[in-house]
């Protein structure tokens, strides 16, 4: 989206301890490939994806993607993680040129 | 030569297209947010028995891309315009907000009724085009284009505000002359494939072209996200798309043509209901 | 037999003629090209049937997003659990589609996205376990191009 790369996750808020609670995320991203041809100047356009997804709880790794330009425009994850404790989740989003998106969000566990 | 054999080829192909194909989404699931994908038609005089949603026609992933709001790409758009709606723009000082205040109190009900006559303008205008009007009257801002980004955030975002609201144009008064004359475009073949919109959406929705379950054409949904487009896109470059297809020179965006076609097919489609932002093939 | 005629002739190299504009410059990859990363991932060793199960539509009605989702039968503990998953599209352009790394905090080795396929092809998921062992699934899925082009 013109100019603004914008990440929306849906994580519950709460959760009770060893329940298993679904993730989503989604960003707004061209995932330009590197492999279309710009129509005017029939030059290449260059490659400019998102290359890796992170997510953090309570600063450790919890699941992650390598990402290739086959992952379709607008990329989204859908994943899951054991709640044992309430902390912080930290989702990250790394482009080509190393440029970072992120966001957080708070898990209560009872 | 070789032009008129394809031709030919292709249009005994669509002509004898495959025999009618059962639908094959559940009646339960439904696009968040609306009642229904089916209604009767509006008129007893009306050219199809029911109307149906373009998302009736699509497969059972794409549908289920509709059917959550998260899931839905549309909506990295409808918020993106939601932002935008608060934004002060241009030497009036303005925000959206500054006149119009809550959105979904304010704009329910205006997107299920474009386009709407202006009485000053003394013509109608689409969505795109009142947004517009309003951002170089009131706000003293630059217009915006009609695919940008700032325009398709603004129009979904209104026009789900209208969402589950059925399709209310209204064709009386001044507003006949451009449903009449959207209705003859909709019926006039054009092209080097010298088709009509009513050769495919109207004469064989349900069937298949080549691989392509087609529609009824209604547009109930529009603003989009098309999986082909990889973004939310507006119903004129859907329209133009289409007549690109059947090798004809599109008409321009937010011209006269493309303005009364959009008047007809939403009192052709009158009824159903406001998917924006709907998620097609 | 019956010979080609002229028409038929037309037909068959305008459709050719059509497949090769999709791509001018793309050379699809052919399935050793995955095998190849495939091979990489596994360090050589064999990927046995089993344990994975890879969710995609059988007919994607546009090649530009199809959902996946990916799901391997394990406990997910800290002595048994999934390490990463490999994904391969043996008919695209580049095989290579992403990689999903899990822990034992992730409960369960499922993981959806949504993907680009160029045409009907194979999609390879391939999982390693945190014994060392590695299984592996594949499903074609037919990519069909819209009426009229379009």
């Amino acid at each position: 989206m013109a100019g603004k790369t914008k990440p929306r996750v849906k994580v519950p808020k709460t959760a009770a301890k060893g329940d298993v609670v679904t993730i989503k995320t989604l960003i707004s991203h061209k995932m330009e490939t590197g492999l279309r041809k710009d129509k005017k100047t029939g030059k290449v356009v260059p490659r400019n994806i998102i290359k890796k997804f992170l997510v953090k709880f309570d600063g450790e790794d919890v699941f992650s993607v390598d990402i290739d330009p086959a992952i379709s425009a607008n990329p989204y994850f859908q994943f899951t993680m054991k709640a044992e404790k309430t902390g912080e989740f930290e989702f990250v989003w790394i482009d080509d040129k190393g440029e970072t998106f992120s966001k957080k969000s708070k898990l209560t566990v009872n | 030569m070789k032009a008129t054999l394809k031709i030919g080829l292709l249009a005994t192909a669509v002509a004898g297209s495959i025999a009618l194909v059962g639908v094959a989404n559940s009646q339960d699931s439904l696009p968040q947010g609306v009642t229904t994908i089916k209604v009767a038609p509006p008129s007893k005089d009306h050219p199809l028995t029911e109307l149906y949603s373009g998302w009736h026609f699509r497969s059972p992933e794409t549908q289920a891309l509709q059917q959550d709001d998260f899931d839905n790409p549309g909506f990295l758009w409808v918020e993106r315009g939601e932002e935008l709606w608060k934004k002060v723009d241009g030497e009036a000082g303005k925000s959206c907000a500054s006149c119009h205040n809550d959105a979904s109190k304010s704009m329910k009900g205006v997107g299920s009724q474009m386009p709407k006559w202006d009485a000053k303008l003394k013509r109608p205008l689409t969505m795109e085009q009142r947004i517009n009007s309003c951002r170089t009257n009131n706000m003293k801002a630059p217009e915006w284009k009609w695919e940008s980004d700032n325009m398709l955030s603004m129009t979904s975002y209104i026009r789900n505000q209208s969402r589950g609201m059925p399709v209310n144009v209204q064709v009386d008064g001044p507003m006949k002359e451009w449903a009449d004359k959207g209705k003859k475009l909709y019926y006039t073949r054009v092209g080097q494939l010298d088709m009509s919109c009513a050769n495919c959406h109207e004469a064989n929705y349900g069937k298949y072209i080549r691989a392509d379950h087609l529609s009824q054409g209604q547009s109930n949904g529009f603003p989009l996200y098309r999986l082909k487009w990889q973004k939310l896109g507006s119903l004129h470059r859907r329209f133009s798309g289409c007549m690109k297809n059947i090798r004809a020179v599109p008409y321009k965006r937010g011209s006269d043509e493309f303005v009364a076609l959009e008047i007809y097919l939403a009192h052709r489609g009158k009824g159903l209901q406001v998917e924006t932002p709907a998620v097609r093939q | 037999m019956r010979l080609i005629n002229r028409r038929e002739t037309l037909v068959l190299a305008g459709a050719a003629g059509a497949a090769f504009m999709l791509a001018p410059h793309a050379a699809f990859s052919a399935a050793g090209d995955a095998q190849a990363l495939v091979t990489k991932f596994t360090g050589g060793k064999t990927a046995s049937d089993g344990k994975v199960t890879l969710q995609m539509p059988e007919i994607a009605e546009n090649g530009n997003t199809v959902p996946l989702t990916v799901s391997i039968d394990s406990p997910m503990t800290k002595d048994n659990y999934v390490k990463r998953v490999l994904i391969v599209a043996e008919g695209n352009p580049r095989p290579e589609v992403a990689t999903f790394n899990f822990s034992p905090m992730s409960g369960t080795a499922e993981a959806s996205t949504r993907m680009r396929l160029a045409k009907t092809q194979n999609v390879v998921a391939v999982a390693e376990m945190s014994d060392g062992s590695f299984h592996k699934v594949k499903r074609q899925v037919k990519v069909t191009i819209g009426g009229c082009g379009g």
